[in-house]
C-alpha cells in the first residue's frame, strides 16, 4: 500500500484552519468563516481521496500508521481506519461544512446597542444575586436560577474568531477519536474532545449554557475516568501476558482474559461509552446539553460525539472482552429497549423543541444499542449504518429546528403555530427531516432501522418486539410536534416569518439528498461496514444463528488475520 | 582525656548544588548588607537566579556518575536525589522570578518592607502606601531552597531534620510578608511556625525512638535493624509513626492537612508558589526515602496505614475544595488532593511507582507556579481578587490570561494533552496491580476535583464581567516568564512526555 499518512494529514487539516483563522487580524469575521469552510471542504475533499482508498476486501484496519509516542508505557500513536470508522469520518466530513454554513451568522455580535446595554444590566445584577445567595457553600454553577428565559440571544458571547475555531479544532478532536488504534490514543482525544465542546456550549449557549456545559463535562468525565481505570487494568493484564504492556487493540483482543477481569474491564468502558451514546439511565445530560448548545454544536453533539459512545461498544468493548459481552448483552439489551421507549415518551411531553430533538436522539441511541448487543452480522451492520443515517436525519432535523428558533425566537413549541402557510419551504423540510427520523420507508434510516430489527429479532425476539412499540412512539413524537407547529391557524406574531433563506437550503440539502440516496441505495455504506462487522463477530466468536438471512451481506468476508496494511506490508 | 573527632572526608563535588544554593544565600545576606540601597533590588536577583542555575549545572553534571554516599554516609547521591534537586532548581527559578516581580502593585512588589508592623496600627497604615521594598526575601528563599535541596539526599535521620529546619525557619518568615492583608499574613504565618513546631517535635521525637530502636539514625543501618527480629518494636512503629507525621505535616496530607489553606491564602502569592511547589517536591522526596530506604522490609506493616492516608487526603481534599470561594485557598485544597495522589504512587513500592511518583510532583511543580503566577495577576484597589466571584467574565476582558488559566486547571483536572494527564497516569499504572482500591478512589476524586477546576472555568468564560471587576495587571516580565515557564512545561509534558519519564525512570532508584 502506499505510506501517505492520509490520516495524519486530514486530522491536522483542520488544525492549520485554526492557526490561519488565528493569524487573521481583527474584525475580518467573513475571512474567518469562508476559512473554516473552505478548511472544511478540504477535509470533505480528503475523505473522499480515503474513501476511494479503502479496499473493502483489503486489511482489517487501513492506511494505517504506527509511531512510537511514549515508550515508558507502551503507547503508540497508531491510527488506521476499519469500515465503521470510515464511514464515521464520513459523516463528521460531510456534517462540518453543513453545521458551519448553518451556523454562518450564529456567533455575530447581535442586538441593538441599546438592547445591549439594558441585557447586560440585567444579567450582571442577576449574577451578584446569584453569588450573594450562594455564600461559602455556594455552588453556583449548577442552580438553575437563571432569570432569562429565552430572549434574544446574549449579545456579550464568544467572538466569531473563537467559535469557528473551536469547531475546527473539535473536527480535529473527532477524527482523531474514530482513527486511533491505540487505547491510549483514543482516551487522549475521547477526553480532550470535551474542552472544545465545553466551551462551544458555555459560550455561545442558550440561557442555561453554564448548567449545560458543566453537566455535560462533568457527566464525560467521569465516564472517562473510570475508562481510565480500565484502560490502566487492561494495561496491567497485558503486560502480565505480553512480553511488554501495550495498548494496541489489535494485540489486545488477543488476550486470554479471565471472565470475572473482563467483567469488571467491560464495565469500566461500558459507563463511559453508555454516558457518552447516552443509554438509558446515563442520558439525563444530552436534553440540557443538546437544548443550551448552539445549534451548530448541537448537531455535531448528537450527531458525532454521540456516537463515539456506540463506536466504542463495537471497537472496544465488544472484540476485547467478548465473554463479557454475551454475558451482559441481556442487560445492555434491556437498558437499551428501556431507552427507546422512554425517550420516546419524554420525546413526547417535550414542549421545547431542542429537548423534543434531543429525547428522540435517547430511543435512537437504544435502538443503535440494541442493534450492537444482539451480535448478529445483520443487526450490527444496521446499528452502523444507524450511527450514519441518524447523524444526518438528527442533524437535518436540530438544523431545521435551529432556523426555526432562529425566526421564532423562542424554543416553545406552543409559540408556533400554522407556520407551513408562512414558510412552506421550512415546513417541508422539517418534514422530510422528522420523516427521517421516524424512519419513513425509502429514507436512510429505514433500512437502519429495518436491518436492527430482522437482525436482533433472531437473538432477542421479545425485546425486538417491544422495541417496534418506539417505531410507533416515533410517528407520534414526530407528527405531533410537525401538526403543533406548522399546522393549524397561522398566529399573527408569525405572519410574516421569513422562508429559508439561500445558505440554510445550501446547508440541508445535501443532508436530505444523502438521506434520500442512501434510502434507495445504501450499497457504498454497508459494502465497507460489513467486513468490519464481520471480523468484530469473528472477534466474539459469534456465528450467525441459523438460518442465516444474508441477503445484505455481499462483500466478501475478509481476512480478519490481516489486521493492518503495515502488517500486509511486513510480512 | 581529649577524644579525637575524626575529620571526614567531603566530597565537594557532589554536594556542589546544595553549597551553590545555600552560598548564594550567604552572598544575599552580605549583599543585604553592604549594597547600596537602589542596586540592592537587581543584586539580589542575580544572585539568586546564578546561584539556582549553577545548582542546576551541577545537577545536570553530576547527573552522568554514579550513585554514591558521601559524607560519611549522611548524604545520597543517587538518582532520586539528583531528579529532585534537578526540580527543585527550575521550581526555585520560577518561585524567584515570581517573587521579582514589582510592577504589579502600585507600591511596588509584593513584599511588605517591615513585616513587624503590627496590622491596623499607624506603622502598618504608612507601610501599605510606602515604596519601601525589603529584599531579604531573596536571602531567605535561597536558604530554604538550600534545605529543600539536602531534605531528600539526606539519607541519615539527624540531618534530615536539620534539612526540614534549613527549609522551614525561612518559610515561617516569608508567610508573614505579604504587603496586602497584613493580619491574613501574619496569622499565615504564626499558624504555620506553630503547626511546623508541632511538628518538627514529632519528628523529631520520632528520631529520638528509632535510635532508641535501631541503635543508629543512618536509614540504611534502620532497615538493616528492621531484618533483625530481636528488637522492641513498640518503638519502630511509634518512632516511624511519629517521622512521618511529620513529614506528612510538610507534604499537607489528610489529617494534618489543616494549614495549608490559611497559609497558602495569606501568604505572599510568590511564597505560595514556592511553598505548594517546591516544598512538596523536596517533602515527598524524603518521605520517599525513609519508606524505601529505612523501612521496605516492613511495608506490610505500613502500607495499610498509608493506604488510609492516601484515601482520606484525595477525598477530603477534594471535597473541601468544592465549597471553596477563593481560588488560593481551592487551590490550597486542590494541592492536598494532588498529594493524596502522590501518596497512590508512594504506597506502591515498584520502580515504575517510584518513576511515576517523581515525575508526578515535578509536572504538579510547574503547573502550580504559573497558576499562582496568574493568581497574582488578577487585582483590584485592595490588591489580588481572590475572590471566585471577582474573576468572573475575566474570559472576556483578558482571553490570553484567563486561557492560560484554564489550560493550567485543565492541567490539574487531568485532561489528556496535558502533563497532569500523563502524571496521573503515571502514578495510577503502576498502582493498579496491587492497589486497586486506591486507584478507583483516585479516579473518583479526579472527577470530584474536575468539578472545581471546570467551575473557576465556567466563572471566567460564561459569566458576565463584575461592572468594578478586577483588572489584569501588566506584569513587568518576570511573573510572566515564570508562568510562561510553567504553562510551556505543562503542555510540552502532555504532549512529549517522554525524555522526563525516562529520566524519572531512570532515576528511580535509591542507593543506601
Amino acid at each position: 500500500m502506499n505510506s501517505f499518512p492520509f490520516l495524519t494529514v486530514l486530522g491536522l487539516t483542520p488544525l492549520v484552519g485554526v492557526l490561519v483563522i488565528m493569524a487573521l487580524p481583527r474584525g475580518r469575521d467573513l475571512m474567518v468563516k469562508q476559512v473554516a469552510l473552505a478548511t472544511s471542504l478540504v477535509v470533505l475533499v480528503l475523505t473522499i481521496v480515503i474513501g476511494l482508498q479503502f479496499d473493502p476486501s483489503g486489511a482489517r484496519f487501513q492506511m494505517a500508521e504506527a509511531h512510537d509516542w511514549i515508550p515508558a508505557f507502551g503507547v503508540q500513536y497508531a491510527v488506521g481506519v476499519d469500515g465503521i470508522a470510515l464511514v464515521l469520518i464520513a459523516l463528521i466530513a460531510v456534517l462540518v461544512p453543513v453545521v458551519l454554513l448553518a451556523s454562518w451568522n450564529d456567533a455575530d455580535p447581535a442586538g441593538v446597542a441599546t438592547t445591549a446595554t439594558s441585557l447586560k444590566v440585567g444579567s450582571a445584577s442577576g449574577d451578584t444575586d446569584a453569588t450573594g445567595r450562594a455564600g461559602p457553600g455556594g455552588v453556583t454553577m449548577l442552580d438553575r436560577t437563571d432569570t432569562s428565559t429565552g430572549g434574544p440571544p446574549d449579545p456579550r458571547r464568544g467572538s466569531v474568531k473563537m467559535f469557528f475555531s473551536l469547531m475546527l479544532i473539535l473536527q480535529t478532536m473527532m477524527i482523531g477519536v474514530f482513527v486511533s488504534t491505540d487505547i491510549f490514543l483514543f482516551y487522549v482525544f475521547f477526553e480532550a474532545m470535551l474542552i472544545p465542546m465545553y466551551f462551544l456550549i458555555g459560550q455561545f449557549g442558550g440561557p442555561r449554557r453554564s448548567y449545560a456545559a458543566m453537566k455535560f463535562l462533568l457527566f464525560s468525565l467521569f465516564g472517562g475516568l473510570i475508562m481510565l481505570a480500565a484502560v490502566i487494568g487492561l494495561y496491567v493484564a497485558s503486560a502480565g501476558q505480553l512480553e511488554s504492556g501495550t495498548f494496541n487493540v489489535l494485540a489486545l483482543t488477543q488476550l486470554d482474559l479471565s471472565t470475572s477481569t473482563q467483567i469488571w474491564l467491560f464495565l469500566g468502558f461500558f459507563i463511559a461509552f453508555a454516558i457518552k451514546a447516552p443509554l438509558f439511565p446515563f442520558h439525563t445530560w444530552l436534553p440540557d446539553a443538546g437544548a443550551e448548545s448552539p445549534i451548530g454544536g448541537a448537531v455535531l453533539l448528537v450527531g458525532v460525539l454521540d456516537k463515539v459512545g456506540t463506536f466504542g461498544f463495537i471497537r472496544y468493548c465488544l472484540p476485547l472482552f467478548p465473554d463479557a459481552s454475551r454475558i451482559l448483552a441481556p442487560y445492555v439489551i434491556t437498558l437499551s429497549v428501556i431507552g427507546i421507549i422512554y425517550g420516546a415518551l419524554l420525546a413526547m411531553g417535550q414542549r421545547d423543541l431542542k429537548r423534543l430533538v434531543a429525547y428522540t436522539s435517547v430511543a435512537h441511541f437504544g435502538f443503535i444499542g440494541l442493534g450492537v448487543f444482539a451480535f448478529t452480522t445483520q443487526a450490527q451492520t444496521g446499528a452502523v449504518l444507524y450511527m450514519v443515517n441518524h447523524g444526518l436525519s438528527t442533524g437535518a432535523l436540530f438544523l431545521v429546528v435551529g432556523f426555526l428558533i432562529h425566526r421564532g425566537k423562542t424554543r416553545d413549541a406552543d409559540a408556533y403555530s400554522g407556520i407551513a402557510k408562512a414558510a412552506p419551504l421550512l415546513a417541508g423540510v422539517f418534514l422530510l427531516a422528522g420523516l427521517s427520523s421516524l424512519a419513513l420507508p425509502g429514507l436512510s434510516t429505514f433500512i437502519s432501522e429495518f436491518l436492527v430489527l430482522v437482525g436482533s429479532f433472531q437473538r432477542y425476539p421479545v425485546a425486538t418486539v417491544v422495541a417496534t412499540v418506539g417505531i410507533v412512539l416515533a410517528a407520534l413524537y414526530i407528527l405531533l410536534m410537525y401538526q403543533r407547529t406548522m399546522q393549524g391557524p397561522l398566529s399573527a406574531a408569525h405572519e410574516r416569518m421569513p422562508d429559508l433563506r439561500g445558505r440554510e437550503v445550501l446547508a440541508v440539502a445535501p443532508l436530505l439528498a444523502l438521506m434520500i440516496f442512501l434510502g434507495f441505495y445504501p450499497k457504498p455504506l454497508t459494502d465497507v461496514i460489513n467486513p468490519a462487522v464481520a471480523c468484530t463477530q469473528v472477534d466474539l466468536g459469534f456465528a450467525d444463528p441459523a438460518p442465516s438471512d444474508r441477503a445484505v451481506v455481499t462483500a466478501a468476508v475478509p481476512v480478519c488475520n490481516v489486521q493492518t496494511d503495515l502488517d500486509a506490508g511486513a510480512r | 582525656m581529649p577524644t579525637e573527632i575524626p575529620s571526614i572526608e567531603i566530597d565537594y563535588a557532589a554536594i556542589l548544588p546544595m553549597l551553590l544554593v545555600l552560598g548564594a544565600g550567604v552572598v544575599g545576606v552580605i549583599v543585604e548588607a553592604f549594597a547600596p540601597a537602589a542596586s540592592r533590588r537587581a543584586a539580589q536577583i542575580v544572585v539568586a537566579l546564578v546561584g539556582l542555575v549553577g545548582g542546576l549545572v551541577a545537577v545536570v553534571l553530576l547527573a552522568g556518575g554514579t550513585d554514591r554516599v558521601v559524607l560519611d554516609g549522611a548524604v545520597a547521591i543517587d538518582g532520586p536525589t539528583l531528579f529532585l534537586q534537578g526540580t527543585l532548581c527550575l521550581l526555585g527559578l520560577g518561585s524567584v522570578l515570581l517573587l521579582s516581580e514589582n510592577s504589579l502593585d502600585s507600591s511596588g512588589g509584593d513584599i511588605v518592607s517591615n513585616a513587624a508592623a503590627l496590622p491596623g496600627t499607624r506603622d502598618d497604615v504608612r507601610l501599605a502606601e510606602s515604596q519601601g521594598v525589603q529584599t531579604e526575601v531573596y536571602p531567605l528563599a535561597m536558604f530554604a531552597l538550600g534545605g529543600m535541596l539536602l531534605f531528600p539526599a539526606a539519607n541519615n535521620l539527624l540531618l534530615m531534620f536539620i534539612a526540614l529546619e534549613v527549609l522551614s525557619l525561612p518559610l515561617y518568615l516569608m508567610a508573614g510578608l505579604a504587603r496586602r492583608r497584613r493580619l491574613l499574613s501574619q496569622e499565615a504565618a504564626v499558624k504555620y511556625f506553630l503547626l511546623g513546631a508541632f511538628a518538627s517535635a514529632f519528628f523529631l521525637y520520632g528520631v529520638a525512638l528509632l535510635y532508641g530502636y535501631a541503635g543508629t539514625v543512618e536509614l540504611g543501618g534502620i532497615r538493616d535493624a528492621t531484618q533483625v527480629a530481636d528488637r522492641n518494636d513498640l518503638l519502630l512503629y511509634l518512632g516511624l509513626g511519629m517521622l512521618v507525621v511529620g513529614l506528612m505535616f510538610k507534604v499537607g496530607a489528610v489529617p494534618f492537612q489543616a494549614w495549608t489553606p490559611d497559609v497558602y491564602q495569606g501568604s505572599p502569592t510568590a511564597v505560595t508558589a514556592l511553598m505548594a511547589s517546591a516544598t512538596k517536591v523536596a517533602a515527598f522526596g524524603a518521605l520517599l526515602r525513609v519508606l524505601y530506604v529505612a523501612v521496605p522490609e516492613i511495608r506490610w506493616d505500613w502500607r495499610p496505614v498509608m493506604w488510609g492516608v492516601a484515601i482520606l487526603t484525595m477525598v477530603v481534599g477534594a471535597l473541601l475544595a468544592v465549597t471553596q470561594t477563593d481560588v488560593k485557598r481551592m487551590l490550597a485544597y486542590s494541592s492536598v488532593a494532588h498529594t493524596g495522589f502522590l501518596l497512590v504512587g508512594v504506597v506502591t513500592l515498584t520502580p515504575e511507582g517510584l518513576g511515576g511518583t517523581l515525575f508526578y510532583p515535578a509536572t504538579y511543580g510547574f503547573t502550580t507556579i504559573a497558576a499562582f503566577g496568574i493568581v497574582s495577576l488578577v487585582r483590584d484597589s485592595a490588591g489580588e481578587a481572590t475572590h471566585l466571584s471577582k474573576w468572573a467574565g475575566l474570559g472576556r476582558k483578558s482571553p490570553l490570561v484567563a486561557g492560560t488559566f484554564a489550560l493550567l486547571l485543565f492541567a490539574l483536572a487531568g485532561i489528556p494533552l496535558t502533563s497532569g494527564f500523563i502524571a496521573k497516569f503515571a502514578v495510577f499504572q503502576p498502582a493498579l496491580d496491587d492497589a486497586l482500591p486506591l486507584v478507583i478512589v483516585g479516579v473518583v476524586s479526579s472527577a470530584v476535583t474536575a468539578y472545581f477546576y471546570a467551575r473557576v472555568v465556567v466563572v471566567m468564560f460564561f459569566s458576565e464581567p463584575a461592572p468594578d471587576g478586577p483588572t489584569v495587571a501588566v506584569s513587568g516580565g518576570f511573573s510572566a516568564a515564570a508562568i510562561a515557564l510553567g504553562a510551556a512545561v505543562t503542555v510540552a509534558l502532555g504532549v512529549a512526555p517522554q525524555p522526563l519519564l525516562n529520566l524519572a525512570q531512570q532515576a528511580a532508584l535509591f542507593t543506601r
